[in-house]
């Protein structure tokens, strides 16, 4: 094996398995990335934007009605719903795209699934003055019409995906096929902690701003961390970004949630760490959906930003080596941790994230009143209102 | 074990071309489409028009590499149920039916992990195939599965495209064998009116690398483009326009390939 992809190994996950067309964009993009994030001047940069723009840092809020109501540990709230844009995407999209305008790209791609990295993509786009065209599934484009209005405001352009379930992972197909063609002028910004090799590193640098703010904040007010760490897992990066600061601290655990749709055996879900094997999709090795055959199967999750049948490629490992444990939340589970939530604390939630505080409050339960678990509100839930409304549960 | 050195069908095929011929030819055709059963009655429609080799394309649920057309294909070959295992059947049938010219089947690269690479490629020989190329498993991916085809006497037959570095293109060539794939565009698969200049420019970078045999592939749909290749190359693959011709006629299936491969060879 080529040291090339030795580096963009997890384990045995990751890879870099693309069309050969795109191998040189892939090593002038880790050249430029390993240039950037070791220039003084580009993380000053990346960092007033992250500041004066986007809002960071973020607060953790302690959530304590719901602490109480719940009983067990105390549970606190990181507030990426509170960053520009309303979700954790943001952190990726404006350093993706100040990276792009550095390697001197004018035309950024990128696809979306619950519109979020979509909105945030088109908002850097907007402030860097970048070209910007966005693959979304016609049926994600149906359940966040919002946010494609939202996009089409900020200029981007939004191109409907008819093919295969017309969901994230066709939307994900897609703009790797306008990559492939216009790859010599374009940066595609890729939504998650997934895709070949280098982007599992680069979105996991971007976003692990979300874990190091939240030790340090934990440390200088308790004067320890907090005995566990939960986030919702799609492609994985928010939960990445809050677990990165975390690995070496072996008494911390890291919990990741994933889709559990209509059920784990129902067959219709989205968790490839619970109940997938590893393949690949997307250009990297990975617990994937798949049938006997090696078809990569439709997945169900009421959170559109979750219906996705793989994960990065370091969750894989983290998995394997028990280092971090993935649980599940079925679509009833996060609805009425969306309303619990909302009720208790007037935060509403991206349904994503009521995935992830379904599962923490039962850990908390479990736990002492001292102890502090703290969730990664990766965002709100502006824009799921219309998909509770409709709910069984609205 | 006495297997046969990868690829040899290929270099016969190659070694019996005349040298200032047209570019052989080589069709994809997508593996049970348009009906389960139409890939035994098209292989053999390739080798009574005179094509120099055929490409199975076995359906992937999410081909990368490929455009509109031989997308919907594939979706429309997974729905009438294709899959590897009745691949490697229908390429046992197309030997049996008399298919002499040399085959290469084409899959991504999950569909062979679920098989179990070894088990496929050993399956694959069985059959009759001769070649194996993947197009999302480039050089530094390759290392294992390569290994695995070329002991069960498979040649690994690697894409190149314009975008290749050159001391990407002199790596891929060490480790080519049956042939060099040249990609014509910056691009996916489909269809396209002229042929262009860094495919040539391509196909000369190759050949300072390589003494193996070159085949241009993606976008190509004419005789005229097979005649601008005369020299440059010795073969030219086609699939989208092929895929498009099958498609208007469905009901004559074979026949409708037969005339398209017609027409590209001769005009
Ligand atoms: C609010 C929110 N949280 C989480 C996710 C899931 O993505 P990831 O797993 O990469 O954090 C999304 C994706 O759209 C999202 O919008």
């Amino acid at each position: 094996m080529s040291t090339a992809a030795a580096r963009g190994r997890f384990g045995s996950y990751g890879g870099a398995y693309v069309p050969e067309t795109l191998v040189p964009a892939l090593e002038e993009l880790e050249q430029s990335m390993d240039a950037a994030l070791s220039d003084a001047a580009f993380l000053a940069e990346l960092a007033t934007w992250l500041h004066d723009y986007a809002g960071r840092p973020t607060p953790m809020h302690h959530a304590r009605r719901l602490s109480a109501v719940n009983g067990g540990a105390q549970i606190w709230l990181k507030r990426e719903d509170l960053l520009h844009t309303g979700a954790h995407k943001l952190n990726n999209a404006l350093g993706q795209v100040l990276l792009a305008v550095r390697m001197g790209k004018q035309r950024i791609i990128a696809e979306t699934g619950a519109g979020q990295h979509g909105l945030a993509t088109a908002t850097a786009c907007a402030c860097l003055g970048l070209r910007c065209i966005v693959y979304m599934g016609r049926e994600d484009m149906r359940r966040q019409a919002l946010n494609v209005y939202k996009m089409e405001l900020l200029g981007a352009e939004v191109v409907p995906v008819d093919s295969g379930s017309a969901t994230l992972k066709d939307a994900t197909n897609e703009a790797i096929r306008d990559w492939v063609t216009n790859v010599r002028d374009t940066h595609y910004v890729i939504g998650s902690a997934v895709g070949p090799h280098p982007y599992p590193t680069l979105v996991r640098r971007l976003q692990r701003v979300i874990g190091d703010e939240t030790r340090a904040e934990t440390r200088r007010r308790f004067g320890r961390l907090p005995s566990c760490v939960v986030a919702c897992v799609g492609g994985g990066s928010n939960a990445i970004g809050m677990f990165t600061a975390f690995v070496e601290d072996e008494d911390v655990e890291l919990v990741g949630v994933e889709a559990a749709g209509r059920g784990l055996d129902s067959g219709e879900h989205a968790a490839p760490l619970s109940r997938g094997r590893p393949g690949v999709l997307h250009g990297s090795r990975s617990y994937l959906m798949q049938d006997g055959d090696g078809q990569v199967e439709v997945t169900h999750s009421i959170s559109a930003g979750l219906d996705y049948p793989g994960v990065g490629p370091e969750h894989s490992m983290l998995r394997d080596s028990g280092r971090a444990r993935y649980e599940s939340a079925t679509d009833t589970d996060a609805l009425a941790a969306f309303h619990r939530l909302t009720r208790l604390e007037g935060i509403i939630p991206a349904l994503e994230s009521a995935h992830a505080l379904h599962v923490a409050a039962r850990l908390a339960e479990q736990r002492s009143a001292d102890d502090l678990v703290v969730v990664c509100l990766s965002g709100r839930g502006d824009k799921d209102i219309d998909t509770v409304r409709e709910s069984p549960l609205g | 074990m006495s297997v046969a050195a990868p690829g040899t069908r290929f270099a016969d095929a190659f070694a019996a071309r005349e040298t200032d011929a047209l570019p052989g030819l080589i069709p994809y055709f997508t593996a049970g489409f348009p009906a389960l059963e139409s890939t035994v009655p098209l292989l053999i429609a390739a080798q009574e028009t005179g094509c120099l080799a055929a490409e199975v394309g076995i359906p992937f649920s999410d081909p990368l590499a490929d455009g509109p057309t031989i997308q919907r294909s594939g979706t429309r070959a997974l729905r009438n149920g294709m899959t590897l295992h009745i691949a490697v059947r229908q390429i046992r049938a197309a030997r049996e039916a008399g298919v002499t010219i040399p085959l290469a089947p084409m899959t991504y690269v999950n569909p062979i992990l679920a098989y179990g690479p070894a088990a496929f490629m050993a399956d694959l020989r069985a059959a009759g195939a001769d070649g194996l190329i993947v197009p999302d498993l480039p050089d530094d991916e390759a290392g294992d599965v390569r290994d695995v085809a070329h002991a069960h006497g498979l040649a690994f037959i690697p894409l190149v495209a314009p975008t290749t570095t050159g001391s990407r293109l002199a790596h891929i060539a060490a480790h080519a064998s049956g042939f060099v794939y040249c990609v014509a565009v910056t691009g996916v698969t489909g269809a396209r009116a002229a042929l262009a200049a860094e495919a040539l420019q391509l196909l000369d970078r190759v050949r300072a690398c390589t003494p193996l045999p070159r085949a241009l592939g993606f976008g190509l749909r004419t005789h005229e483009h097979l005649e601008q290749l005369r020299g440059h190359c010795e073969a030219a693959a086609v699939g989208s326009a092929l895929i498009d011709a099958i498609e208007r006629d469905e009901q004559d299936a074979a026949g409708a390939a037969a005339r398209f491969l017609r027409s590209m060879l001769h005009g």
